[in-house]
């Protein structure tokens, strides 16, 4: 007898699309713990990997103070560790007498602290400053500028694309913070909104109930996970594997400046799509069901719209958190002012400016009120995306259950 | 056999257990093709529970389990080799509470159509006005087919949910309770609508108002405590029931 109940689905396409969503939103669930996973295993490392002091004792032994340690310092400093230091290092030419055994001058307790550790900088990094030039590729050295360029006026210097504030003439360009927070912004959203929706849609509907109720608490205790783990995350792991697949001349930039804010998007994504979609009456779930459909049918053609204030809501307060952290912005863009739309360039953000400007800006200067106008605009932008979600949603949601 | 080819659903020795509690005892009965068939008893007799198992809509309750067969158009429906989707295609389904897809009303007609098959303009337009006249509302919503069907009043979604479940052209209907929560004159609408739809149609109905079982039903089964107490022609049911606890149920609600 033939069986009149048997699969008369003629399209291989939507089977594969059915399989490759139920993989993709498990897999994006899996995701999201092994990154937060992740940022344990790398402090995890301190303890399996101990001997790390010890394996680098040549570098890290401080210099000698007493008297009687003096006489061993020779042989510790030789010149294999400390030998390049002159040619790399401008700035100490005295301490090449110092270090090199074989005029034996006698060190002078306590200057090696001063040393440089990592050589490799020397560059890039300025000590007598302490900062970073904006621009490793630019050949003008920081803040050596031509005292006879015209003065701008405010609108002129806000709307430029330098932006300097420390300097003979102070550059204000915001410009460059603009590319760079939108670039973070639109990357962390590309990457956690999907994410975030996709791992909703599962747990709402598909999981069963026991994983469920352990792993919507889970994702969204991840909101409250401290911006600074990860940023320092980013700033080692993230950072690593980026240069190591796509070797990128910018360690830090702002691809791996949006995973880290994505990472810091994705659990409020995830919690407010999640508490729309399962307020979707179930009453919708089992009519389409009982239609004949599928559960991903049913889940992407009816609950998805259904809900679909709600998920633009969480979209919305996605970019907003993206927007407004400040933490990971510091720590894992590079957090240089560039004027480069290119992902593997360095950002820096409105918020990111903030946080790591305002702590030594003049009181009432004219970077202060420019910090405060940075600042402004922020709050006028959550604000209004904050605002658009409740009034627009709040709308949409009862129009939708009462037709009105 | 021949008697399980005749009879559109057949259910033998059927049981369902919610986890440890039994809500189904050993339910057997044959319900035929193209008449009313409709299910009465006291709240929680398991009336529902019969009829979510024929087209397996109690597959979604976690922790359901059957015994038995569930027989339909001579094939077991809880086979490995029944494709679930499938199987609910044909077997249409009314709830009591079942509000439009937040979308137009035609596209609540037009949605489990396009599920499988991509269809024309044409096609679709005549399926939405066939099925919206056989369910008795083209009158009223022809005007306002992009209008959201939330914009209708209970009744009228009601028949726009029957007109959604026949626009697939299911062989059964499957309805549970579809009038407790409509109006009297909403309610005279779809039972006029059930006695024409059988027909075509084999109508499973469950309904706590004897009178409408009464009306629109060829065959009555009484549920009680999750057994089938009895199950026969409705006038037997109504004027001269076998059981003492059938006649005890109907002349208790009748006073
Ligand atoms: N999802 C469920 N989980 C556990 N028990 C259930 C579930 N659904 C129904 N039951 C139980 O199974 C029994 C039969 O329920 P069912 O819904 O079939 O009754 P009913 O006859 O349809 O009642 P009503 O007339 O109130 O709709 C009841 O005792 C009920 O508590
Ligand atoms: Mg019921």
């Amino acid at each position: 007898m033939t069986n009149p109940f048997r699969k008369e689905r003629k399209f291989i396409g939507e089977f594969l699309a059915e399989w490759s969503i139920r993989i993709v939103a498990s897999l994006s669930i899996v995701i999201i713990f092994l990154i937060f996973f992740f940022v344990f295993r790398e402090a995890a490392s301190l303890f399996t990997t101990m001997n790390v002091g010890t394996a680098n004792s040549k570098t890290e032994t401080p210099a000698p103070r007493s008297a009687d340690a003096q006489a061993a310092a020779p042989e510790q400093y030789s010149a294999e560790t400390y030998g390049d230091a002159p040619e790399t290092y401008g700035e100490s030419d005295g301490a090449a007498e110092q270090y090199n055994p074989a005029v034996e001058v006698e060190p002078l307790p306590g200057t090696n602290i001063l040393t440089p550790l990592n050589m490799n900088y020397p560059e890039i990094y300025n000590p007598e400053t302490g900062s970073l030039p904006a621009d490793i590729n630019d050949p003008t050295p920081m803040g050596t500028f031509s005292v006879t360029e015209q003065p701008l006026s405010l609108w002129e210097n806000l709307t430029s694309n330098v932006w300097q504030p420390v300097g003979v003439q102070p550059k204000f360009g915001m410009i460059p913070l603009l590319i760079g927070t939108a670039k973070t912004t639109v990357i962390a959203i590309l990457l956690g909104a999907p994410l975030g929706i996709l791992a909703a849609i599962f747990t709402a509907f598909f999981a069963p109930a026991r994983v469920r109720n352990i792993v919507k608490p889970a994702i969204e205790l991840l909101a409250g996970f401290p911006s600074v783990v990860v940023g320092f995350f980013c700033l080692v792991t993230v950072a690593s594997f980026i240069q190591d697949n796509f070797d990128n001349t910018f360690r830090l930039n702002a691809l791996v400046g949006g995973i880290g804010l994505a990472l810091a998007v994705i659990p409020i994504v995830y919690a407010i799509a999640e508490d729309s979609l399962s307020a979707v009456p179930r009453t919708l779930w089992e009519a389409s069901l009982a239609l004949g459909s599928t559960k991903w049918q049913t889940a992407y053609r009816v609950m998805l719209p259904a809900a679909a204030p709600g998920v633009f809501a969480a979209v919305l307060l996605g970019i907003g958190r993206a927007f407004g952290e400040t933490m990971i912005a510091i720590m894992a863009t590079g957090n240089a002012a560039l004027n480069s739309w290119s992902a593997f360039a360095p950002a820096r953000t409105f918020a990111a400016t903030i946080g790591s400007e305002m702590g030594e800006v003049v009181w009432g200067s004219e970077h202060y009120g420019v910090l405060f106008l940075l600042g402004t605009i922020l709050f006028v932008v959550s604000f209004s995306l904050n605002a658009v979600t409740e009034l627009y949603v709040k709308k949409r949601l009862i129009k939708r259950f009462q037709g009105r | 056999m021949a008697k399980e080819l005749q009879a559109k659903i057949h259910a033998s020795a059927f049981s369902v257990f919610y986890r440890d509690k039994q809500a189904l005892h050993s339910v057997t009965l044959d319900i035929p093709e193209r008449k009313v068939t409709a299910f009465i008893g006291p709240s929680g007799c398991g009336k529902s529970t019969f009829l979510r198992s024929i087209n397996r809509m109690n597959d979604l309750v976690e922790g359901v389990r059957n015994e038995g067969r569930m027989i339909v158009d001579g094939t077991d429906v809880y086979d490995k080799s029944v494709d679930v989707v499938t199987l609910r295609r044909r077997i249409g389904m009314v709830f009591q509470k079942s509000i439009p897809f937040p979308k137009s009303i035609y596209e609540n007609i037009t949605y489990g159509m396009t599920l499988t098959e991509r269809k024309t303009k044409a096609e679709l337009d005549e399926i939405v006005e066939s099925s919206l006249k056989r369910s008795a509302l083209w009158e009223e919503v022809k005007d306002r087919l992009k209008n959201s069907a939330l914009g209708l009043s209970g009744g009228q979604q009601q028949r726009l949910c029957i007109a959604r479940a026949i626009a697939v052209n299911p062989d059964i209907l499957l309805m549970d309770e579809p009038c407790s929560a409509l109006d009297p004159i909403s309610t005279g609408k779809v039972e006029e609508l059930i006695s024409e739809l059988k027909d075509t149609y084999t109508i499973v109905l469950v309904t706590h108002n004897m009178q409408q079982a009464a009306r629109v039903s060829d065959l009555t089964g009484f549920f009680l405590m999750g057994k089938l107490i009895e199950f026969d022609k409705t006038r037997t049911i109504f004027t001269s029931p076998a059981q003492k606890e059938t006649e005890d149920y109907i002349t208790g609600r009748f006073g």
